[in-house]
């Protein structure tokens, strides 16, 4: 069924009787021809593009829940491709310029909305990586602006850009950056996959991967098994767990990122705004809450949810960015598992094992990759092979030393 | 008589005080006592709000934190509170409130007409449309959505008020201080724990504030609790949070019920407790039934009434209708009816109930078997349609200005679930209640679904007697008989018209079934696509009402759909509470060097580098900028002598029979051979094989070694050094103790260096011969003890010498004394980074964590021999490819030509980077601009133009490509 | 909040503490292959379940403990000193 205005109007006046489900709710069947394990934004995704880029339609998503309830449901909606590495920022500008298209290719409205991007810096040093960051874009094509103080205070008046305990020397920013509905995003990927035919499978969980002589043939799953010669693993925070039903060691860590929303309130912030003196970052929901968060709680855990040592630190470093905020309510408070890998860069490639691949070791970016790393898991599986811009996010860098080390943390999940 | 809806008599409102407030700018008088919705209630004030997308007219419903509707912008300019409460808003003289979420007021809310297009606006209804064309959503939609959206205003100015923090530990905490956490803290704090209360309300007592017999139990056990050394008692304070190790965050609302908090009082106190045992007594909050027009103002719980007539002595309404499935409802009826309020009858859905007899006792008018279909009222209720259930017969209207709704009590299971407490059916209450807890812990009360006053204080007893863990000593409880609890669970009335199961953002029973019906059927789905029990009343009254419909569409029981997840917050928190102190200038700390205050004497201008300040530059009067203050600074360095605070850089001491093993280990080139009395310039890898941090390092005896780091990587290298000592090699005999605080340093610098210092510095020789470049020695200066060391960032002569850190200034001065005649400059960070690049000394900005030693041009300092951290992983490929950028200088072609760091290298005409410049400076030694670059092929690149191009100001400049080593690379000047 | 009983210190909340991953890998010796630096930089276990973890306590004794702590429930089971060798439990 077509969503449109008109569709609304007409639903509107016939008592809203005539919706239908927005995806199926199939059995699974033995066999596909790819199984993708994990129902939120970049296995849906990877099924989409599956499906339209590459005609291999007979696809099932399986998910050991509901769909797009984990990381894609979790975080803090941010879409940009502001990144140093051009290995990073071509990727995700190719995944900005697919989020731009999104809700028309779809036909869902994922209320993509290019507010704009700011970070701030506070230093000399600081400003300079900016600029180096800046420039890299510029130079691939990608929209970026230098603010100074001024530029900063008059785009965002509720900046403290003078008083605080590290003023503000002033701000990269994306205009083409900025938030979409993250549960829409699941959505509207499910039911344009579903529409193309992929089999979307909630409540079904995977216990095991089949591998034969080296290949997957299949998976084990607690509505029996599925048959499938190429699988994909896209299954934010646990990574790990399922790779090593495949008998693979993945470079990465499961870690905790909170992320908070204040009390609904008429439009306050316009933008999305990141803080350079502190892991703050915050925008506004269309509903008027704001949306907030921070760095890592710092230490593996699979649980979602986060202590108040981090809460602390991230409410304070609001307060500091925007003091304005003081009077203002948290309402919820949530936590995402993230794979955290040893260079803060994702992973999306094939692995040693043939015939299974991963869109994985998301960190911090997962959200606003959603379709680009399906698009590209999407290539890797149908192809065999890595399209030119996963070429470098592969699993063997680690061992190769080609690191995508944007920050230069190192090897330390807990700190990237 | 402003108060005409004030009864008689009664409550515990303090009479003979009257407070003035103001609502939406008119005035209206309340008394000690009251909240903002029980006086607005005493003066006849219905309409309150406009909902969340509909912007229907909205009335208080209840009397607690569950409130969805009575949201108010409390106060105003930059102590304005969007969204408060007003049935927690303790009044105070002076209070001015304002509704929210209308334009242009409360009674003639244009957006209301909005809801005209309710149809339209079913759920989800945005994700179908406001797709075309893509360019209007940020232009045209979205600007639209969020006006309408969105409830209060938030201030916009900073905070005037200060937030405290507390830590607190004890035996028991108990959450809630009604019958149960009152009993419960009483026996544990009679049995000797130590016991924190912590109770919401401005009031101790919970149910019991609405039950005037059992005041007596209250005040004796109340004043029993504070006679106790041990037991500390907190009201006005919500536990919002509930921790992993039994850690709680709690709000104290310390200033909230004055217009001002007082000078140096926090307004908020946020407190972080760690207990031994908790004890959650927090109450149950009413449900609402979803019948068509249940959110008419007028419409309110059967429970918050009775507390409104009982405890604040005011009538909610004239004439009242109860609409309940339970008896214990009933007795908010006759409450009401006690106080004075007429009384329209009940409506039970029931066939024949205990409290429809006593109610026909009373003289009320019972509809049993029956249901209200309907509510009339514009912005205020009429009454209701009350009619056989099912619809059989024909609706009766009953007039009401009143309608008590009760659809049983949901314990408030909200901190149990978050510290993982599984939930169980409770199938007489219709609800979930906690079931086994992990973490020590114990429900009691209505919070376990033990309903009665009697009830809920026995239960809490044993529960204060389960967390004692001892014997219990025996406590007074109240006695008295209990109306049943227990509920014929229906949930919805299916008739013409809105039925709300969120009443704050309109969702509707239709919508939770439209959900359904697109296939949004799992419970987190059709919360997100409805939003829900996403408001700010996290859907206290609704939740599980909304999840009933559900259950109902997937032809299920509503046990099995479950509820969305609770997290924290179980009650909203002040964001400026949590944050503290940690605001403005204290939201870090600040170093200062042992020098500061001469630097602030002396006009520095100061910077941060991390949390440290240290001075810039220091201005004269005729330095015209501040350029010309740091060439001035830095050509005394070339010319003469300069002196610069380095106190900042990390040391360490590092002693022991292996010490020397150590630094082999960590360093990638050897220390091992150092002699005593000498420097050495080391480099320390990541285990990676990534440059970590660099700095020289002294051997003052066989087993004992000065480490310097620099200043960023302070903590880290020790760190780092205590993890592999402590970890990987335990079997070395090296002890570490940071200095870096205790030791003042100072680096003197310039060819004028040695005839200063040598005038002042006793017992070393600093003759060239005696004490050449990376000599080290321990001498005085006015007989202070100083450690000189002869090492240099900025490639001319230099000396650094430190002292312990009481008498920096002093040696510092003398040092000034000493260098008169020659002009000696102090000079700051700006001319140290100057001179630093004129020498191509890597710092921070080429030391960042990206980069290889031989990409630094340092792969002579990685040994040939030998273990050390990083060896093996620094040869893999990827970090041993020749196509990595290296170091190497620029020269701005045109010496008028401004280079800047951040701009990349291309080949002109291009866009393709082959590298970055990582920092710049004006030049001291040559003319114009000069800067450090990471350039792929840059050793054949020397010598070659290219262009750095700066897109973000659309600046290309022509440069040079040379060497980075602009002063003296024979390093001819230190050694002079 | 992570609570951890300190050995030296006594029970510390985790803001006191750097957390420093996991504790079973141990750094090969010098002249072991790349691999099993590898390893010992990259390979780390990531359990849903106990993990015996370093943790610094930087604010405190300045020492490293090992702490098995489980990932699910945050439970910490035991607390040790560097040296002491630790099983990590099956559950």
């Amino acid at each position: 069924m077509r969503y449109s205005g008109l569709r609304l109007l007409t639903q509107a006046l016939t008592g809203n009787r005539g919706w239908t489900p927005a995806w199926r709710d199939p059995q699974p069947k033995r066999a596909y021809d790819v199984v993708i394990i994990g129902g939120g934004g970049h296995g849906l995704a990877t099924a989409y593009y599956l499906a339209k880029e590459h005609g291999i339609t007979n696809v099932a998503v399986l998910e050991k829940g509901p769909i797009g309830l984990g990381n894609t449901g979790r975080n803090t909606t941010i879409v940009r491709s502001n990144y140093l590495l051009p290995e990073n920022h071509n990727f995700y500008e190719w995944s900005l310029k697919l989020w731009e298209g999104l809700e028309q290719d779809l036909n869902y409205n994922a209320m993509v909305s290019q507010r704009g991007v700011l970070n701030l810096f506070h230093s000399d040093g600081a400003r300079n990586a900016a600029a180096r960051r800046g420039n890299a874009m510029r130079l691939d094509g990608i929209d970026a602006e230098l603010l100074d103080k001024e530029q900063v205070r008059a785009y965002c008046p509720l900046i403290d850009v003078d008083n605080g305990r590290f003023p503000v020397m002033g701000g990269l920013l994306q205009q083409r950056g900025g938030t979409a509905r993250h549960d829409a995003v699941a959505w509207g990927f499910a039911r344009a996959a579903d529409a193309r035919g992929v089999d979307i499978i909630q409540h079904c969980e995977v216990t095991g991967i089949d591998v034969e002589g080296g290949r997957v043939t299949g998976v084990q799953t607690t509505r029996g098994p599925i048959r499938a010669g190429r699988i994909g693993l896209a299954v934010a925070g646990n990574t790990s767990r399922l790779a090593q039903m495949a008998g693979l060691d993945v470079p990465m860590e499961s870690h905790v990122l909170q992320a908070f929303v204040s009390e609904s309130v008429k439009p306050l912030v316009d933008q999305v705004i990141t803080f350079g003196a502190g892991h703050f970052y915050i925008s506004q929901s269309d509903k008027g809450g704001l949306v907030f968060g921070g760095g890592l709680d710092g230490w593996n855990t699979y649980a979602q949810r986060g202590n108040l040592p981090v809460v602390e630190h991230v409410w304070a470093a609001g307060i500091a960015m925007m003091p304005s905020l003081s009077r203002l309510r948290g309402l919820r408070q949530w936590g995402g598992v993230m794979d955290m890998t040893f260079d803060g860069s994702p992973i999306i490639a094939r692995t040693p094992v043939a015939g299974l691949y991963m869109t994985a070791g998301w960190c911090y970016g997962g959200f606003k990759a959603t379709p680009g790393s399906g698009w590209c898991h999407a290539w890797t599986i149908a192809k065999d092979e890595p399209h030119r811009l996963n070429a470098a996010h592969t699993l063997e860098r680690f061992r190769d030393g080609r690191l995508l080390d944007e920050r230069g943390n190192g090897p330390f999940p807990w700190l990237q | 008589m402003t108060q005409r809806f004030r009864t008689a008599s009664g409550g515990r409102i303090d009479r003979n005080r009257v407070l003035r407030f103001r609502f939406d700018g008119r005035a209206y008088e309340g008394h000690p006592g009251d909240t903002l919705a029980s006086a607005l209630l005493a003066n006849g004030v219905r309409l309150v709000g406009r909902s969340f997308k509909l912007h229907r007219p909205r009335g208080i419903f209840s009397a607690g934190t569950e409130e969805p509707n009575a949201l108010a912008e409390l106060r105003s300019g930059a102590r304005r509170e969007p969204n408060t409460r007003m049935t927690m808003a303790e009044l105070y003289d002076g209070l001015e409130a304002a509704s929210q979420n209308r334009f242009p007021s409360l009674r003639f809310d244009l957006l209301s007409l909005g809801a005209l297009a309710a149809p339209v606006l079913s759920a989800g209804f945005y994700y179908k449309t406001f797709m075309w064309p893509a360019s209007f959503w940020e232009k045209v939609y979205e600007p639209l959505i969020r006006r309408a959206a969105g409830l209060g205003r938030a201030a916009r100015e900073p905070d005037p008020d200060q937030y405290e923090t507390m830590h607190a530990h004890c035996d028991v905490l108990v959450v809630g201080a009604g019958p149960a956490g009152l009993a419960a803290a009483r026996v544990a704090g009679a049995g000797g724990a130590r016991v924190i209360l912590c109770e919401q309300d401005f009031e101790l007592g919970g149910g019991l504030l609405m039950e005037p017999e059992h005041a007596a139990w209250r005040d004796e056990t109340v004043s029993a609790l504070q006679s106790m050394a041990e037991v500390t008692i907190l009201p006005r304070t919500t536990v919002f949070g509930y921790y992993d190790h039994n850690v709680l965050g709690a709000v104290e609302r310390v200033a909230d019920h004055v217009a001002a908090p007082l000078p140096n009082t926090p307004r908020q106190r946020y407190w972080t407790i760690r207990a031994k045992t908790v004890v959650l007594a927090t109450g149950a909050h009413e449900r609402l039934i979803a019948f068509p027009g249940n959110d008419r103002p007028g419409v309110m719980l059967a429970g918050a009434a009775q507390a409104y007539a009982t405890r604040f002595g005011v009538k909610a309404g004239a004439r009242a209708l109860l609409f309940a499935n339970n008896d214990a409802a009933y007795d908010s009826l006759f409450a009401l009816q006690d106080a004075g309020v007429a009384i329209a009858g009940a409506v039970d859905p029931r066939p024949e109930s205990a409290g429809a007899s006593a109610a026909r006792a009373r003289g009320i008018s019972v509809w049993a078997d029956s249901e209200i279909a309907g509510t009339s009222g514009g912005t205020a209720l009429h009454g209701a349609h009350v009619r056989r259930r099912g619809g059989a017969g024909t609706d009766t209207a009953v007039v009401a200005d009143l309608l008590c709704v009760s659809g049983g009590i949901n314990p408030a299971v909200h901190l149990a679930s978050q510290s993982r407490t599984p939930l169980r059916w409770n199938e007489a209450l219709a609800t979930y209640v906690p079931g086994v807890p992990v973490l020590a812990q114990h429900s009691a009360g209505a919070a376990a679904g033990v309903t009665g006053i009697a009830e809920a204080a026995a239960d809490g007893a044993k529960a204060g007697a389960a967390a004692l863990g001892a014997a219990a000593p025996a406590i007074p409880l109240p006695t008295g008989t209990t109306a049943d609890a227990r509920v014929l669970p229906i949930w919805e009335v299916k008739a013409r018209g809105k039925a709300f199961v969120d009443i704050q953002d309109d969702v509707t029973t239709d919508d939770i079934r439209l959900a359904h019906r697109e296939g949004y059927k799992h419970i987190e789905h059709a919360k997100r696509y409805t939003t829900h029990t996403m408001g700010t009343d996290q859907g206290k009254t609704g939740g599980i009402v909304g999840a009933a419909v559900l259950a109902e569409a997937r032809g299920e029981r509503v046990q099995d759909v479950g509820l969305p997840t609770f997290r924290p917050f179980a009650t909203p928190v002040t964001w400026g509470a949590i944050a503290g102190a940690h605001v403005g200038k204290h939201f870090a700390p600040t170093r200062r060097t042992a020098l500061h205050e001469w630097h602030v004497r002396n006009g520095a201008e100061f910077m941060d580098a991390g949390q440290w300040l240290r001075p810039a530059y220091y201005p004269i009067p005729t330095d015209t900028d501040a350029w010309e203050s740091v060439l001035r600074e830095a050509r005394a360095v070339r010319r003469a002598v300069g002196i610069c605070d380095v106190s900042t850089l990390g040391k360490i001491d590092v002693q022991g029979r292996d010490a020397a093993t150590f630094l082999d280990r960590l360093y990638t080139n050897t220390f091992s051979t150092l002699a005593v009395g000498r420097a050495r310039y080391g480099l320390m890898l990541r285990e990676d094989g990534i440059v970590f941090d660099d700095g020289t390092t002294s051997r003052l005896a066989e087993d004992r070694f000065f480490v310097t780091t620099t200043t960023v990587n302070a903590a880290a290298v020790m760190a780092h050094m205590e993890f592999h000592l402590q970890t990987a090699w335990p079997d070395l005999d090296v002890q570490l103790a940071s200095v870096t605080d205790q030791w003042a340093a100072m680096s003197i610098a310039g060819p004028k260096t040695r005839d200063t210092i040598a005038r002042i510095v006793d017992g070393i020789d600093l003759s060239n011969g005696a004490f050449p470049f990376m000599a080290v020695g321990d001498g005085t200066v006015q007989g202070r003890p100083v450690r000189v060391f002869r090492i240099s960032f900025s490639g001319e002569m230099a000396y650094e010498i430190a002292t312990p850190s009481g008498y920096a200034e002093q040696v510092w001065n003398a040092v000034l004394a000493a260098g008169r005649e020659f002009g000696i400059t102090p000079y700051g960070v700006e001319a140290l980074g100057l001179l630093r690049i004129e020498k191509g000394h890597v710092a921070g900005s080429e030391l960042n964590g990206q980069t290889t030693a031989a990409d630094l041009g340092l792969a002579r300092m990685l040994k040939k021999r030998g273990d050390f951290i990083g060896r093996t992983l620094a040869q893999r490929a990827g970090l041993t490819d020749t196509g990595r950028p290296t170091l190497v200088g620029l020269r701005a072609a045109r010496r008028d030509e401004k280079l800047r760091a951040g701009a990349h290298l291309v080949e002109p005409g291009s866009t393709t980077s082959h590298g970055w410049i990582t920092s710049v400076t004006r030049a001291v030694e040559i003319e114009g601009w000069i800067g450090l670059a990471m350039l792929r092929g840059g050793a054949q690149r020397i010598g070659t133009r290219m262009h750095a191009t700066f897109p973000l100001k659309g600046e290309v400049v022509e440069v040079e490509i040379v060497s980075p080593y602009f002063v003296d690379p024979e390093n001819q000047r230190v050694r002079a | 909040m992570i609570r951890i009983d300190c050995p030296y210190c006594g029970p510390r909340d985790e803001v006191e503490f750097a957390y420093r991953g996991d504790a079973t890998v141990r750094r090969p010796s010098a002249d072991a292959p790349a691999d099993a630096f590898y390893d010992y930089v990259y390979t780390r276990r990531n359990p849903r379940g106990w993990h015996v973890e370093w943790w610094h306590h930087a604010a405190g004794c300045r020492q490293f403990l090992k702490v098995v702590r489980h990932t699910m429930t945050h439970e910490v089971r035991q607390v040790a000193p560097a040296t002491t060798v630790v099983d990590v439990p099956s559950e």
